[in-house]
């Protein structure tokens, strides 16, 4: 019964993916820890790269299409790791939170194109206004938990849906969704010229949500989390409040979700209600899982794959046969695989395969002890 | 007072289908553990079943191959997909996330995404005069549906062994487990129960709606989601007084408030329930 609230990682496989190997700490282990700040900086100056890549791309890595792409990717890469601070750290398994993503995306498109705010303030209150919904939603769905959790989370974005499907007022545009009107925006940020300038954005938004979950991973913060996930008894036990707790991992990682709507609907110019629904989410948890939830990285790896699939299996759509025709077939499909045969996702592959690669080492010599 | 009374009927139809999805979500998820999201798929299978057949078939033959699909769909999901992930509950909950994104997207790629219009017959379109008001036949034909249902369901967990054996192991598996009761052959046939009947569900909304889509079966899914947490997990009575008031709150609500107020309403009372007796109206505690 307890174990119904574990997310997929258990306790033993998340230090197991950090130390294969427990001698070899100099060289490669320094490399480990740059290796995230290499990303990062190849990521910045990417849209300064004219080459291509055929198959992977349709244009150079600079061109805006590409750009644009990329850009999705790296909001999705954000999005599903704020979510795994909701599912595979504190192992609260929300189904819920494309309503903090459409908070965001619909409160800078709204604010912006109809009442003509400007950009920053915009965001800030927006913003501000997801983490205070996410505080007033979180504090009653929080009275329950397990599957219970689950359903009201659900249940409170499906009204958000709906909502947002009827148009109340004109302001949300319906089903047709609402486009950004550039005239609010800052030069910086419209015409097709300026999409490296988006890019960047949503990789500084990334950044944001990396360095806020990793800051708290390493803080108490984080292994409180992890401990209520394991045993919330024991975390009560030890005098602290696991309510309280809970409602703040939701808050911030409704934060998060409120910024990466915010950026995603400067990135593709608009908001629609595919990202209040509950597939949005489905998707965010099927990112975290394929990726490895509760890891340093699975979360963003997992977000950055399947958004890159989701779009060129779109756009591939056509030329492929039958069921392969649709992305989420595929995904779908990839995604039960993953979770039969590699339960970690894809972060816990590397030590999975250990034991293969050991045997397949040439041994120096037989073992002298 | 007509408005009232065909309001109330049409509610009761909505409620009908409600039931029928929500008593097999309950179900399953009372015995096995397993909160079921391709449940909608199950449903989405049936009404395409019956929808391709129904042309050359007649109606009758055409609903019961529809529920015999979805019912063989439920079964075999159980014993390929679930079984093997036997206690791990959130696994189980991950693959019924990605079946029904992967199935829905199969159903896509051989009917199409846009809806089809699903032919019912005449008697059914038909209409009946009560009080003054014009009510269509369908939705009795939706209400006698669900009550025979309910009976049915009822007196097959009262009176029969392997009804005695889901009812024991809604209230203690690993006791009937521990008495040596092989309790993972009434899951599969919890399955195959909840399949068949998500699949009269999808016909008969097909009839209601008087369209079928690949999508439809998510959008009742998640209300019936709602009618089974309201009734409290596991319960089959419980799930049927919780969707007759979803299903005539939601309708009374939209009629006489703003467009989407009912729906809105639907999930205040899940709150409102949650809230002051978190198990539900039939009152069994939720595993945490």
């Amino acid at each position: 019964m307890k174990s119904s609230s574990v997310p997929t990682t258990s306790p033993a496989a998340s230090p197991a993916a950090s130390s294969p190997s427990p001698p070899s700490v100099t060289p490669p282990g320094r490399l480990r820890r740059l290796a995230p700040l290499l990303a990062l900086l190849v990521a910045v100056v990417l849209p300064w790269s004219t080459l291509r890549l055929p198959g992977l791309f349709e244009g150079p890595l600079n061109s805006p299409g590409t750009l644009q792409l990329l850009a999705v990717c790296l909001v999705f890469a954000g999005l599903a790791l704020g979510y795994d601070l909701l599912f595979g750290r504190a192992g609260l398994l929300s189904f819920g939170h494309a309503l903090y993503v459409a908070a965001g995306a619909y409160g800078v498109d709204i604010l912006v194109s109809h009442y003509g705010w400007r950009l920053w303030p915009t965001v800030a209150v927006t913003v501000l206004a997801a983490a205070v919904l996410a505080a007033l939603l979180g504090a009653v769905a929080l009275r329950t938990s397990g599957i219970a959790f689950s359903m009201v989370t659900l249940a409170f974005a499906q009204v958000g849906h709906i909502v947002i499907n009827r148009d109340p007022g004109g302001l949300t545009g319906g089903e047709e969704g609402l486009p950004l009107s550039s005239a609010g925006l800052p030069a910086m940020f419209t015409g097709v010229v300026n999409t490296v300038n988006l890019y960047w954005l949503a990789l500084a938004f990334l950044t944001v949500v990396v360095v806020t979950v990793h800051t708290i991973d390493r803080a108490p913060l984080g292994r409180t989390l992890t401990g209520l996930r394991d045993d919330e008894r024991r975390i009560a036990v030890l005098g602290l409040s696991p309510y309280r707790l809970k409602l703040l991992a939701f808050v911030l990682a409704g934060t998060l979700a409120g910024l990466g709507g915010a950026t995603y609907a400067l990135v593709v110019g608009g908001a629609s209600p595919h990202i209040a629904s509950s597939e949005l989410t489905l998707s965010l948890i099927v990112m975290a899982v394929l990726g490895g939830a509760g890891t340093r990285w699975g979360a963003v790896v997992g977000g950055f794959l399947y958004a890159y699939l989701d779009q060129r299996l779109a756009r591939l759509g056509g030329s492929l046969p039958g069921p392969f025709g649709e992305p989420l077939f595929v995904l779908g499909t990839l995604f039960i695989l993953a979770v039969y045969f590699a339960p970690g996702g894809l972060a816990s592959l590397s030590s999975r395969l250990e034991p293969l690669r050991r045997a397949l080492r040439p041994r120096p010599a037989p073992d002298a002890i | 007072m007509s408005t009232v009374v065909l309001l109330a009927l049409t509610g009761l139809g909505l409620a009908a289908l409600y039931f029928l999805i929500a008593s097999g979500l309950s179900l399953v998820f009372g015995l096995a553990g397993v909160l079921n999201f391709a449940h909608g798929l199950f449903l989405s299978v049936g009404a395409y079943a019956a929808w391709t057949v129904s042309e050359s078939w007649g109606a009758i033959p055409a609903i019961l191959l529809g529920v015999a699909v979805a019912a063989t769909t439920g079964a075999l999901v159980e014993l390929v997909l679930i079984r093997p992930l036997y206690t791990r509950h959130t696994e189980q909950v991950l693959v019924t996330v990605g079946l029904s994104l992967a199935g829905v997207a199969l159903l896509q790629s051989v009917w199409g995404a846009d809806a089809r219009v699903f032919p019912r017959p005449a008697w059914a379109s038909s209409v009946v005069n009560i009080a003054g008001a014009q009510v269509p036949a369908d939705r009795f034909l939706l209400i006698g549906a669900a009550v025979l249902v309910l009976l049915g369901l009822l007196a097959f967990l009262r009176f029969t062994r392997y009804g005695l054996v889901i009812r024991a192991g809604v209230e203690n598996r690993d006791m009937v487990s521990a008495l040596g009761i092989d309790v993972r052959n009434a899951f599969t046939l919890v399955f195959a129960i909840g399949g068949a009947l998500a699949g009269l569900a999808g016909i008969l909304a097909g009839m209601y709606f008087s369209s079928i889509s690949p999508g439809q079966g998510a959008s009742l899914l998640i209300f019936a989601f709602i009618v089974v947490v309201i009734g409290g997990l596991g319960s089959v009575t419980g799930a049927f007084a919780a969707a007759v008031a979803v299903g005539l709150l939601q309708q009374f609500v939209n009629y006489y408030g703003t467009a989407g107020a009912g729906d809105v309403s639907v999930v205040a009372l899940l709150a409102a329930v949650l809230l002051l007796r978190p198990a539900g109206l039939a009152g069994k505690a939720a595993p945490a």
